[in-house]
């Protein structure tokens, strides 16, 4: 099957010396084409509100009016960077106000569902590919559900946990443990099957148990498979544990916060939120990364 | 591998799934017409037997070679039991419906309330899904189509269209909400903005796809670089563009869905099961959950297929059946 090339799979210093101007100009161009639509979108709120419709104002008025508003429709980017960096600095880690409470607090149920969902992923895989019933019977079944929107789900197991007696951490780790757990479990069958004929055989001409066969053939021939999983399970697990926080009464967490500033209409708080869990995404995706490379060498990645 | 011996006997393993399936029917259909009957030791005697039928009847179907009928078959097999023993348990049990409603009850439900999920469907998928999903993988295609002569801005646009499949992108339905409103626009835009990365990252991969000896073939006849992307480079990247479509089916479907969890209108499958699982109608959830499930499949399958007819002769496609 044809894959789409996956992302930070080059080394990044060779990236730099032939990417780093062009990644610049697409960035700089999107900034530009931002203001610009900031501009654009604000002006009618801005002449509205800010500026008088009749009196006079110049296109200069205009557009310092537009970059500057309480609730624009697209806040200026350095409006959004503003608010963040006074949400990291002004208040204290603890607070509500600051943004890594909340990234903590997304961040938490991400990881905790993330090391469930993949040692879940892990045992069944080895289950499958040592029985010939499971495999036919049940792997269907998994790979089946990636065409299907497992995230739909996420209210069912917020109320049933919730009935149960569960709540903070627990429901949000569930809901992201179980979306990395069907790339994990797919990629990893695929992965502890990769061993060619001749090396299995050779395996069973040394009398390896299966055991040993599992242990010192499949597992480190499956690596490379897993590792790719694992970044797509836990991108997916931030997601799972973010559209968790939503039904929760919207008190901590990036979900929440992305919720909270939609019913007051606080854009920039909704973007800065955006923005953090972006960055989020990304440190979490860099850490599996850096994670594949301290386990597999910069050379042997899939 | 396997420490079964390859039974080659279909009869006798058609046999004993056949009449472990029987004998469950006719189980379930004598509890079901008597709720009310005690749950004694021979309920759950049977019950256990009954279990260890079905293990023994998949363990024989599993272990069968040859035809991938058979493979289906366990597949399908062992879906009809857990669904026989999800319903038998959850009746026995008498498991609270907000925890897990039998599938019967599901199926009830689904048939009461046909014409809101209908109209949800309507709303979800094909206004919300099917509008963005176009618009999305169109102009994902289209981009990568008019930048495919332009190596500056690949190698600028490439790293961050690919980095993005990290970010939760989804989050952007509040916004697309401000600006499109609570109807399906907004949750089109987000599926556009969802799904037009990953069929822009593989049309340009697959437009690299052609061989270097294929590519110079071209330019020995003289072909133009319309011919040459038209009769070598599209046909080979039909692969990465089908592979793109498909993740982008259920990509959609989860943008769409989960933005509807944000704010919607009084309609849609993501509305309906966040509603309804706050007024613990459990059925109903169930029920808009199984068509969202049904329609990602469907979408996959149609999309494979229609991959099957337009790649026909690529080894990818091939190599299957």
């Amino acid at each position: 099957m044809a894959t789409t090339t996956s992302p930070l799979s080059a080394s990044w210093g060779a990236r730099l010396q032939t990417q780093g101007l062009p990644i610049l100009v697409i960035l700089a161009a999107t900034l530009i084409a931002w203001y610009a639509l900031t501009v654009y979108l604000n002006a009618p709120g801005a002449i509205e509100r800010v500026l008088d419709p009749k009196g006079p104002w110049g296109w200069r008025d205009l557009v310092d009016a537009t970059l500057a508003m309480q609730r624009p429709v697209l806040p200026a980017p350095h409006q959004v960077a503003l608010d963040l960096y006074s949400s990291l600095t002004d208040w204290p880690l603890d607070s509500p106000r600051n943004l890594l409470f909340h990234v903590a607090v997304t961040g938490q149920s991400t990881l905790v569902g993330f090391a469930m969902g993949t040692a879940l992923g892990l045992v069944l895989s080895v289950c499958i590919v040592h029985s010939r019933t499971l495999d036919r019977a049940l792997l269907p079944w998994i790979v089946a559900s990636q065409s299907v929107p497992v995230l739909a789900i996420a209210p069912i197991v917020l109320v049933i946990l919730g009935s149960m007696g569960f709540a903070g951490v627990a429901p949000k780790a569930v809901i992201a443990m179980y979306l990395c757990f069907f790339p994990v479990t797919v990629a990893m069958v695929q992965g502890l099957r990769s061993p060619q004929v001749i090396e299995t055989e050779m395996m069973h001409t040394y009398a390896a148990t299966r055991w040993q066969a599992l242990w010192m053939l499949r597992l480190p021939a499956a690596l490379p498979f897993l590792f790719p999983a694992l970044r797509v399970g836990i991108a997916a697990g931030l997601v799972g544990a973010m559209v968790a926080e939503l039904p929760t009464g919207a008190q901590a967490g990036l979900g929440a916060r992305l919720l909270t500033g939609s019913y007051y209409g606080q854009t920039v708080q909704i973007w800065s939120a955006l923005v953090m869990s972006a960055l989020l995404g990304l440190a979490l995706t860099a850490a599996m990364a850096a994670l594949e490379t301290a386990v597999l060498g910069p050379r042997r990645r899939a | 591998m396997s420490t079964h011996t390859p039974n080659q006997r279909p009869w006798l393993a058609g046999a004993w799934s056949l009449t472990a399936l029987g004998l469950a029917m006719y189980f379930l259909f004598s509890s079901l017409a008597a709720t009310d009957t005690p749950k004694d030791t021979l309920f759950w005697a049977a019950t256990a037997t009954l279990a260890v039928l079905a293990v023994l009847g998949i363990q024989r179907l599993a272990a069968l070679e040859g035809s991938t009928w058979y493979a289906l078959l366990t597949a399908a097999v062992f879906g009809l039991w857990i669904l026989y023993f999800w319903q038998l348990l959850t009746v026995a049990l008498d498991v609270p419906r907000v925890l897990l409603p039998a599938p019967w009850l599901i199926v009830v439900s689904l048939q009461e309330h046909l014409p809101v999920l209908g109209s949800d469907f309507v709303q979800t998928v094909v206004k919300a899904v099917l509008v963005g999903w176009l618009l999305g993988c169109g102009l994902g295609f289209g981009v990568a189509l008019a930048i495919d002569r332009l190596p500056f801005l690949q190698r600028g646009l490439l790293p961050i269209a690919s980095l993005t499949s990290t970010i939760p992108l989804v989050g952007v339905a509040p916004i697309a909400v401000m600006w499109f409103g609570f109807d399906w626009p907004s949750k089109a835009a987000v599926v556009v903005l969802m799904t037009f990365f990953p069929m822009l990252v593989s049309t340009l991969a697959g437009l690299k796809a052609a061989d270097r000896l294929e590519r110079e073939l071209m330019h020995s006849y003289a072909a133009s670089y319309g011919r040459t992307l038209w009769s070598l480079r599209l046909p080979s990247a039909l692969p990465f563009i089908f592979s793109a479509l498909k993740i982008n089916a259920t990509l959609a479907l989860i943008g769409a869905i989960v933005a509807e969890f944000f704010g919607s209108p009084t309609s849609g499958l993501g509305f309906r099961i966040s509603t309804e699982a706050t007024r613990m109608n459990m059925p109903l959830v169930w029920a808009a959950v199984t068509v969202s499930a049904v329609t990602g499949s469907v979408a996959y399958a149609l999309l494979a297929a229609w991959e099957r007819r337009a790649a026909f002769w690529h080894p990818s496609v091939r190599g299957k059946k």
